[in-house]
């Protein structure tokens, strides 16, 4: 029984550090954990990603834990990728689609050892999991409540966990892990985030996680760390071309009208899908969708002005032939960025659309028709980010 | 005699029952070169005949012959290799402890005070139900319409069915498509007085499923089981086959090598061997590999899936739904070793070559299913016996005679299994079969009981499941087995799925077998050699 003075909303193991943090006391619901969507002011903390470190509590992000003889053939089942070819201590950016070839959830998964992986992912999909793994030698368990973790990004972040003692983390490649000591324990840091920055991502035990939250802010301190609410981390992952799910696609799953879920090839994620591999759910669909063609393209937009093209439609001349789903002006790259869905037909880069953009001010609405240029790839991606050693901000 | 297995076919069917050697046969015919490989001793599946006690045979399995389709026969020429009907149009008499029991005939009644009124309504409710089957056959005899991608051939079908829905007229249209989902009880209760009856027409669309006379869509089930009416061979009603079903499986082994099949028996499948979803060939426990361009599983839908392709190799919605498939038995079978002709109370000796059936009233029937729901087998069950060496000399020694019944409903997953259960069954069936049958106990030589469980390990059917997989409006026409595999073909390119399992279903037809052949036939394009 939940006392009814309290929320039902459940508490991330880093909250009563958000709590302090988050000035403006503005909180979101994150798959039923209440997470602060701003801290103090939205552009300070974008800015603290691109020109320090920002910090990011993703504890509510789905995780679970595949062990057993077969873990690595029941992957290769679930998703598009060929997971085969992913070391030991290494992580891949994956995704997974129904039977239809349909995209159910992107994620990522974390190679712990031989036959020990964690699936990290927006969606609760426990239960198409567990059916994945039906045939298999494998555990599928949920450990969402059991780890805590935190994405540490931006140009400082390295320095940071120098300061913190991590001794040798600069030598961390991108996508790689590694585990340090951490007040008697062990943390894990794999270098991976959703900004496109420099940055890592740590993963502490619920119990660990206040006292490193408190380690880590000490040691940043003087590299000017700051906590970042989720409306930042939107702007951040929009300017580094990342797709949200439940955002730039419905999850399979949760579509209920016909023909509104997206193929990979229709989010432009056609190079995760591996066909030089065993049967893997959607395979058929998708040969099938590659020889006859797709319904969608997905493209990056670059749109002329500053007002975020946000849900508006795409035109090219007077036909509507898409709509944008995400969209934001990026201050780094000093873009009016957008995605859109669009017409097979128009996804070449360099083609010019047209967004149909109405925004508001004190009441009154104004049209904007605004010339677009589908760009060759998300425009944000700093040699830092790729860097080994990673550089000393 | 072993077959000298060739590696080169151009199709191997798994499992020689009725409905793979239909399939075979047909495939024979245009050209291509076929194997059939079969796990038991003798070709025919649950259509079998068995010696179960020194010189007493029984068909084993399957008894009562209505629903073949006369086109297997007539294809197969199976009247010129050993198959003949030892007895047609066979009554059927529902037993009542009185005496007093009822003869249904195929146009009449007869028997247990019936009014003129029942009377009446038995020769006009026959008469719709037979306008209804004739309706349903028409998607018989081909392979189901697939709903998402409709090729013109399939709308044209339902169009067919839709008009041949709309020609039945207003009256009739209507109370198809109410009927279709209703259940069969409320049906009795609106067109009949007499329990006999009533109890007769309501075990007619429950035999063999896991349901009650209140079960929805049981009336589906009804009009399932009377399609032979419209293309039965040796319709009207129920016929025997002499020497037992098993010899309509001998009948059709012949048939289908004198058309150019190769039959290996004792041959057991062990996987289906795949090369990412392209069928390879088959792989047999014994070790050796066939290889050929189309495998046809005559199989059940779960152990072609679960057991020869590996729920590994299939997607999961595939695997989620062949997991899904309900076909969990709740039909056993007696067969009782006579020392002499039975006796049942009241009953002529005339009548004892009828379909005799313990079922007195509807409340009897559903009450029996009522256990089964929870594990548990009916304390008074329902019976559907033949005492085919009335008909056919041959199963028993001079004089004697053997008794077989299916019996309803003894679950498949009973609680506490069925090795502590099958015993006290089976002395409860003897005590039931006695209260109607006194004599029983001082006549039996030997008698034998084959539970689901028993049906499973001997048949290698899954659950023991008399369809390969309920008839019920959910797993029917583009449903069966389930959707995505309901044309026969499967993810597995090359691998159909034939058998009772799939579209129209299960008992004695070979609709199934033959709908294959057709499909594969129209599929050229995957034509090897
Ligand atoms: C108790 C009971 C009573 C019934 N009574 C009647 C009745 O009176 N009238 C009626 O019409 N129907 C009756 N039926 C239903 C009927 O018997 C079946 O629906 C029908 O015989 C199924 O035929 P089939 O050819 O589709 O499958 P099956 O006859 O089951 O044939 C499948 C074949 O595949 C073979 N096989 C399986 N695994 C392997 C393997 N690994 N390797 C090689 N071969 C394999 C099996 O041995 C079998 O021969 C009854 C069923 C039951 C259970």
């Amino acid at each position: 029984m939940i006392p009814h003075n309290e929320s039902m909303m459940l508490h991330t193991p880093f909250h009563s550090r958000c709590a302090a943090a988050c000035e403006v006391n503005l909180w979101e619901d994150w798959k039923g954990y209440t997470t602060p969507q701003v801290f103090t002011e939205v552009d300070m903390e974008y800015f603290a990603v691109r020109n320090s470190t920002g910090v990011f509590d993703l504890s509510p992000m789905t995780k679970y834990r595949i062990t057993g003889p077969d873990s690595e053939a029941f992957i290769n089942k679930l998703i598009t990728r060929d997971i085969r070819k992913l070391a030991v201590d290494r992580v891949s950016y994956v995704l997974w689609c129904d039977g239809e070839g349909k995209v159910m959830d992107d994620g990522t998964i974390f190679r712990l050892s031989e036959d020990d992986y964690r699936l990290c992912c927006y969606t609760r999909a426990l239960d198409w999991l567990m059916w994945t793994a039906e045939g298999f030698e494998v555990t599928v368990k949920e450990e969402t409540a059991d780890v805590a973790a935190l994405a540490v990004q931006g140009p400082t972040s390295c320095a940071v966990f120098k300061a913190l003692g991590f001794v040798g983390i600069e030598l961390l490649k991108p996508f790689g892990m590694s585990r340090f000591k951490f007040s008697g324990s062990q943390v894990m840091v794999s270098r991976t985030g959703f900004t496109g920055d420099l940055g890592y991502e740590v993963w502490v035990e619920p119990s660990l996680a206040e006292s490193f939250w408190d380690a880590l802010f000490d040691a940043g301190k003087p590299h000017g760390i700051r906590a970042i609410g989720s409306s930042a981390l939107d702007m951040l992952r929009i300017e580094a071309g990342f797709l949200q799910a439940g955002v730039d696609f419905i999850p399979a799953d949760e579509t209920i009208r016909a023909g509104r879920s997206r193929s990979p090839f229709e989010l432009g994620l056609g190079w995760m899908v591996s066909f030089d591999k065993p049967v893997f759910n959607g395979r058929r669909a998708l040969l099938r969708e590659r020889a006859q063609g797709s319904r969608y393209a997905f493209v990056y937009l670059d749109v002329e002005g500053n007002k975020p093209a946000e849900h508006a439609f795409v035109y090219h001349g007077d036909q509507e032939v898409g709509t944008i789903t995400s969209a934001a002006w990026c201050p780094t790259t000093k873009t009016n960025i957008a995605f859109a869905q669009v017409d097979a037909k128009f996804g070449r880069p360099g083609q010019s659309l047209v967004a149909e953009i109405y925004y508001e001010r004190e009441l009154k609405w104004t049209r904007v028709m605004a010339q677009c240029k589908v760009t060759k790839g998300a425009l944000f991606s700093p040699d830092r980010r790729r860097q080994t050693p990673a550089p000393n901000f | 005699m072993m077959t000298e297995i060739k590696s080169e076919y151009d199709v191997v069917v798994i499992g020689a029952g009725h409905n793979g050697l239909a399939c075979a046969a047909s495939l024979a015919k245009t050209g291509r070169k076929v194997i059939v490989i079969e796990a038991l001793d003798s070709p025919g599946g649950a259509c079998a005949t068995t010696e179960f006690y020194e010189k007493f045979s029984v068909s084993s399995c399957a008894q009562w012959l209505y629903q073949l389709n006369d086109s297997v026969v007539s294809q197969m020429s199976l009247e010129q290799h050993g198959f003949e009907l030892s007895a047609r149009n066979i009554p059927t008499t529902v037993l009542c402890e009185s005496g007093d029991h009822l003869t249904v005939f195929s146009d009449r009644l007869e028997g247990a005070g019936v009014s003129d009124k029942d009377k009446a309504a038995f020769k006009s409710f026959t008469k719709q139900m037979l306008k209804f089957c004739d309706v349903l056959s028409k998607a018989f005899k081909r392979r189901p319409p697939n709903l998402v991608d409709r090729s013109f051939g399939d709308v044209m079908a339902l169009l067919g069915l839709g008009m041949k829905i709309k020609m039945l007229g207003k009256t009739d249209m209507r109370d198809l498509m109410r009927l279709g989902l209703i259940n069969i009880y409320d049906v009795m209760e609106e067109n009949f007085d007499n329990d006999l009856l009533k109890a007769a027409i309501s075990l007619d669309s429950v035999m063999g499923s896991h349901m009650g006379p209140r079960s929805p869509n049981t009336v589906f089930g009804y009009l399932y089981r009377h399609m032979g009416d419209i293309y039965g061979y040796g319709r009207p009603g129920v016929s025997v086959v002499r020497g037992g079903m098993g010899q309509l499986g001998q009948s059709m082994a012949k048939a289908a090598k004198a058309m150019g099949v190769d039959i290996e028996l004792n041959a057991s499948v062990d996987r289906i061997s795949i090369d990412l979803d392209k069928v390879m060939g088959v792989v047999l426990k014994d070790g050796r590999e066939l290889r050929a361009g189309i495998v046809v599983s005559s199989a059940d839908p779960k152990t072609t899936f679960e057991k020869f392709v590996g729920l590994a190799n299939l997607e999961t919605d595939t695997l989620r739904r062949v997991k899904n498939v309900r076909m969990k038995g709740d039909a056993a079978k007696l067969h009782i070793a006579l020392d002499g002709l039975p006796n049942f109370m009241g009953l002529a000796e005339s009548r004892l070559g009828d379909r005799l059936l313990i079922a007195p009233n509807m409340e009897y029937i559903e009450k029996a299913f009522n256990p089964s729901k929870y594990g548990k087998f009916s304390t008074s069950p329902i019976m559907d016996i033949s005492i085919p060496s009335i008909h056919d000399s041959g199963l028993a020694p001079e004089g004697k005679h053997v008794l077989s019944a299916i019996v309803q409903y003894a679950p498949y997953d009973l609680e506490g299994g069925w090795e502590a259960g099958k015993q006290p069954f089976q002395n409860l069936l003897i005590d039931c079969l006695s209260q109607y049958y006194p004599g029983l106990k001082h006549q039996i030589l030997s008698a034998e009981l084959l539970t689901p469980v028993d049906i499973e390990e001997r048949y290698l059917i899954h659950g023991g499941h008399w369809h390969h997989g309920e008839i019920s409006l959910d797993q029917i026409l583009m449903m069966r087995p389930f959707p995505g595999v309901s044309q026969y073909s499967t993810p597995v390119d090359g691998l159909y799925l034939s058998g009772a399992g799939t579209h129209p279903g299960g008992g004695v037809l070979g609709l199934a077998g033959l709908n294959t052949a057709k499909e594969i036939i129209s599929q050229k394009k995957n034509r090897t050699g």
